[in-house]
């Protein structure tokens, strides 16, 4: 057995490799090329350019609105799953069904929908114009951006709040209730704290895709509205500065690193509070 | 569920259907412009059938999600047997270098994965699409086939080859079938990651392939085609079907094992 297993240590080799080629070499592809000139001479140059307003403001309003999508989220979601976890069997199942389903929609369509519906003689307007009310400018606005942004990334604050909430013991709750918590009492005191790391890993999930999706602002923002994304795009794609597109990008990968730091130290948190 | 529950689930549940509703609606506008209501008519179900290009870019989705998530799974499955016998230390670490795609903004991985291959010199295309979506693939795949195989209980295979089973065939008719449910699962997310992925393959398909979502995208630009509204409902009609047909599965062997279990 003792042979076997050490066989069975090599299965791990194409990985290695796999992981070496595809994962590890492409960052330093993107580090080379944030770091040098068009010649392949090494450059502190594109980092001093991307100081510059314009891409700084840029960066600023992508992080507002990635926050704010994920705050949205995160008051969405927490009441879902709150009710879910009442319903668990047998109903909630197909509640939660019900909420799975549209992720198999193309998302790239199901913006362009919201696009219809938002449009100044769209859906909505027609709607709101219907009850009377005066029609609202929505498409082409930073509010757009962030009904696009939490319609596409809700489902990934719901489920790992889902699997933290439903995994609070309910005599937890119960044992509160009944030493007199009222019920927000035990939500802010129990259910809560008890559901951070749930809180803490959904919030990275939503927060990465918004803070750096070029889609959704360019189909909800009308190219008006440029967050960081868009402009890494169109230095690859229009511009052609690859130089500049890939500093950007290791912009983003500081705030990538960020993220996976806080949820390495919520996690040990965590895991203290249990022992 | 009080009152306030259904009403606040009703909301939710219009939010996310709202703009279904408004592609189904769409596949049988006669307008060819969104926001115009000219009546009813299948003519785009018919013409989705005669459109070289969305048929061109629903093979590629589906030809290279098959065989992405095919490879991503049976990689991650070799990955997973070889990391139950290594230690502890070793498991954390390739886990957190299997999920850098995992966590890594989508735009990023895309770019770098373009970097990449340009710097080795290949030519962007199918084959190119096909390598990323299996560096995309891979951790969902790991995700789910990993905690299964940390399960499993050696004593089962350590007995079928006391019995005399040569090393496979015990792996095959005794772990194998335990994994069954995390390989399949793998299998399935795998190719839903692979079908919906949009940025990634944008950035590494080069000129002249479009897989559906790409090509969605570039009739965004000039104007979509409504045969897109028909193919995107018949997917979510048959997706309807598919949980559909699992729910009742499900019902019957739940019936069947209470029987049973009273019987």
């Amino acid at each position: 057995m003792q042979k076997n297993k050490s066989l069975a240590r090599l299965f791990v080799v194409p990985f290695g490799l796999w992981a070496t080629i595809f994962i590890v070499l492409p960052l330093f592809f993107v580090l080379y090329s944030g770091l040098s000139d068009g010649a392949g001479h090494l450059t502190l140059a594109n980092l001093s350019e991307i100081a510059a307003w314009e891409y700084a403001k840029s960066l600023l309003l992508s992080i507002g609105l990635a926050l704010l999508s994920t705050a949205v989220c995160l008051a969405l979601a927490y009441p879902l799953v709150l009710i879910l976890r009442r319903v668990r069997y047998g109903r909630g199942a197909w509640i939660f069904v019900l909420f799975l389903l549209p992720l198999w929609m193309n998302s790239l369509l199901t913006t362009m929908a919201w696009q219809t519906i938002l449009e100044t003689h769209g859906v909505l307007n027609t709607l709101l114009t219907a009850l009377g009310f005066s029609p609202v400018a929505w498409i082409n606005t930073p509010a757009a951006i962030v009904i696009g942004m939490v319609y596409n990334f809700l489902p990934y604050m719901v489920l790992p709040l889902y699997v933290s909430v439903t995994r609070i013991d309910p005599s937890v709750i119960d044992a509160a209730r009944d030493l007199g918590a009222s019920f927000w009492q035990a939500l802010r005191r129990v259910i809560l704290p008890l559901s951070m790391p749930g809180i803490v890993s959904g919030c990275t999930m939503v927060f990465i895709p918004a803070l750096t999706t070029f889609v959704i602002s360019a189909l909800l923002g009308g190219n008006k509205i440029m967050l960081i994304g868009n402009i890494i795009e169109q230095e690859f794609t229009a511009a052609y500065d690859w130089q500049i597109g890939s500093a950007l990008s290791m912009v983003l990968m500081v705030f990538i690193l960020l993220n996976l730091l806080l949820e390495v130290f919520s996690d040990s948190e965590g895991k203290g509070a249990r022992q | 569920m009080n009152k306030k529950s259904k009403g606040y689930l009703g909301l939710l549940v219009l939010f996310m259907y709202a703009p279904i509703f408004v592609l189904v609606a769409q596949s049988f506008n006669a307008s060819r412009y969104r926001g115009t209501w000219a009546g009813f008519t299948l003519d785009w179900y018919r013409e989705l059938f005669g459109s070289e290009s969305i048929l061109d870019a629903f093979w590629n989705t589906l030809s290279i999600g098959f065989t992405a998530a095919l490879l991503a799974t049976l990689l991650a499955l070799l990955t997973a047997l070889g990391m139950k016998c290594i230690s502890k230390k070793g498991q954390v670490m390739l886990r957190g270098l299997a999920n850098v795609p995992l966590l890594n903004a989508d735009i990023v991985t895309g770019i770098s994965l373009m970097l990449l291959f340009l710097g080795l010199g290949l030519r962007l295309g199918y084959d190119t699409i096909l390598l990323a979506h299996i560096v995309i693939c891979l951790p969902y795949a790991l995700l789910c086939i990993l905690p299964q195989v940390l399960a499993t209980d050696d004593v089962l295979y350590e007995a079928a080859l006391d019995l005399g089973a040569p090393p496979f065939t015990a792996f095959r008719k005794v772990v194998l079938p335990e994994l069954y449910p995390g390989i399949l699962s793998a299998f399935l997310l795998s190719f839903a990651m692979s079908a919906d992925d949009f940025i990634v393959t944008y950035f590494t398909k080069g000129a002249g392939i479009n897989t559906l979502t790409t090509e969605i995208y570039a009739e965004l630009k000039v104007g979509i085609h409504p045969e897109l509204y028909a193919l995107s409902t018949l997917f979510f009609v048959s997706v309807i079907v598919l949980v559909g047909l699992l729910a009742m599965n499900f019902r019957v062997l739940r019936a069947r094992t209470s029987k049973r279990r009273l019987a």
